[in-house]
């Protein structure tokens, strides 16, 4: 067995419609141009992507699921942030 | 299937009465469709029985690029040989991506390597059997890539965030694998008679193992009414086989071959096609070690990791000497 495990990567893709980077999975390389490489094999066979993010996966700080609640209420209770919050008269037509 | 017998190390199945707090709110969660991400609370067999599985599904696509891998030298023409290569990359795609899946659940993937390179973990049954004939390529995509389909559509909604989404990119691209299958065995029915007979003979040889890669019957087995229960099994083994003979036969029937069972017939009151015995005793012999390749399949999975030691290890001093120079420009 090798003496250490090649670090992991998360892979992020833009795809060629103009959209954001989207996550697609991990891979484990020992560098990132490694893993920018890899992640073209695994995430990109079928012309998926126009660009590629790595990220090694320990560098990326998450919220914690068990405080998903409290973390998320504040929006929870504004529906008002929402359009259909709001009643437009039918024959005003489209707003 | 991919994985066969999945363990739970569970005896019976918990009542909601006799379940933990934690384990009712967690079984409801599955219960209302909510899919389990990494980190979240789960009880120990589900992430242990879940890590069989996902691992035991993750070895069998990289163990099964070795009996296809057999024919990319000797592919009949150019496409093919670029078609097979392609299909052989997929398979090595979705090993990765099962192993990621499964690393979530906090195994490690050189713990992986070592459970496959060991011998310790399983693989499917069915990548135990030698690749005879070039027709043999087209039978296993059609047979084996065929069967595993069944299996992984309704996986796509299993409740385990990571596998769900691997499952659902593995299916995307799974249905080439099928499809040139059975393109090379309508081009060999049509052909020659020598090629009609290389397509047949390669059915004769993939039809019962392929029926056997959904497992033994599991109506009676608490792992499997444990595995549904959490939703990491959507069908019992022998709803998906019975769907696989009633999808498969017409396609043998279309391009003339013959389903190799004398006791295959349509029961028009179940709407089924009635199937005759497996040989499980077969079955059982493969999965613990005395299949026709069992030995070979293991060795050569060795041999590649061991030969390509090197590699990593140049790929490390690189990396390593590339961070030291960073490091020394930054100071």
């Amino acid at each position: 067995m090798d003496k250490k495990e090649w670090p992991l990567w998360e892979v992020f893709i833009r795809s060629q419609h103009g959209l954001a980077h989207r996550h697609v999975g991990s891979l484990h390389a020992p560098d990132a141009e490694m893993a920018i490489m890899n992640a073209r094999d695994v995430y990109t066979r079928r012309n998926e992507g126009v660009s590629i993010w790595v990220v090694k996966a320990s560098d990326i700080a998450a919220s914690s699921p068990s405080e998903k609640g409290p973390l998320f209420e504040p929006a929870n209770s504004k529906v008002y942030r929402h359009p259909t919050f709001y009643e437009i008269p039918e024959e005003l037509g489209h707003m | 299937m991919y994985a066969q017998m999945v363990k739970t190390g569970l005896e019976r199945i918990q009542s909601k009465e006799e379940m933990s707090p934690e384990e009712r709110s967690f079984q409801e969660r599955i219960d209302a469709d909510i899919k389990i991400e990494p980190k979240e609370w789960m009880p120990e067999a589900y992430r242990k029985t879940l890590i069989r599985q996902i691992s035991q599904h993750a070895h069998s696509e990289i163990i099964g690029m070795q009996p296809e891998g057999n024919w990319i030298t000797r592919a009949p023409t150019l496409e093919r040989k670029a078609i097979l290569l392609a299909k052989v990359q997929d398979e090595a795609g979705h090993g990765l991506y099962l192993y990621c899946a499964a690393e979530t659940l906090g195994v490690s993937r050189d713990e992986l390597m070592e459970q496959l390179n060991s011998g310790k973990a399983k693989y499917s049954s069915i990548f135990n059997y030698p690749t005879l004939t070039w027709a043999d390529i087209g039978a296993i995509g059609w047979l084996v890539d065929g069967a595993a389909i069944m299996n992984q559509v309704p996986l796509q909604r299993c409740s385990y965030g990571p596998y769900s989404r691997a499952m659902i990119r593995i299916c995307k691209e799974e249905s080439f694998h099928q499809r040139q299958g059975y393109d090379i065995m309508m081009k060999l029915a049509r052909g020659t008679p020598e090629q009609q007979r290389m397509a047949q003979d390669a059915l004769n040889r993939w039809w019962w193992p392929s029926l056997m890669m959904f497992g033994p019957s599991d109506a009676d087995s608490v792992h499997s009414a444990q595995s549904m229960m959490w939703k990491i099994k959507i069908n019992s083994n022998d709803e998906l086989r019975q769907k696989f003979v009633d999808q498969t036969v017409p396609q043998a029937e279309y391009i003339g071959l013959t389903v190799p069972d004398p006791d295959l017939k349509w029961n028009a009151e179940r709407g089924h096609y009635d199937f005759g015995e497996i040989n499980w005793d077969e079955f059982y012999q493969v999965i613990s070690g005395n299949g026709p390749c069992n030995r070979q399949r293991l060795r050569t999975r060795v041999n590649a990791y061991e030969e390509g030691r090197w590699v990593r290890e140049a790929a490390d001093a690189y990396a390593a000497k590339k961070a030291a120079r960073a490091q020394a420009k930054a100071a």
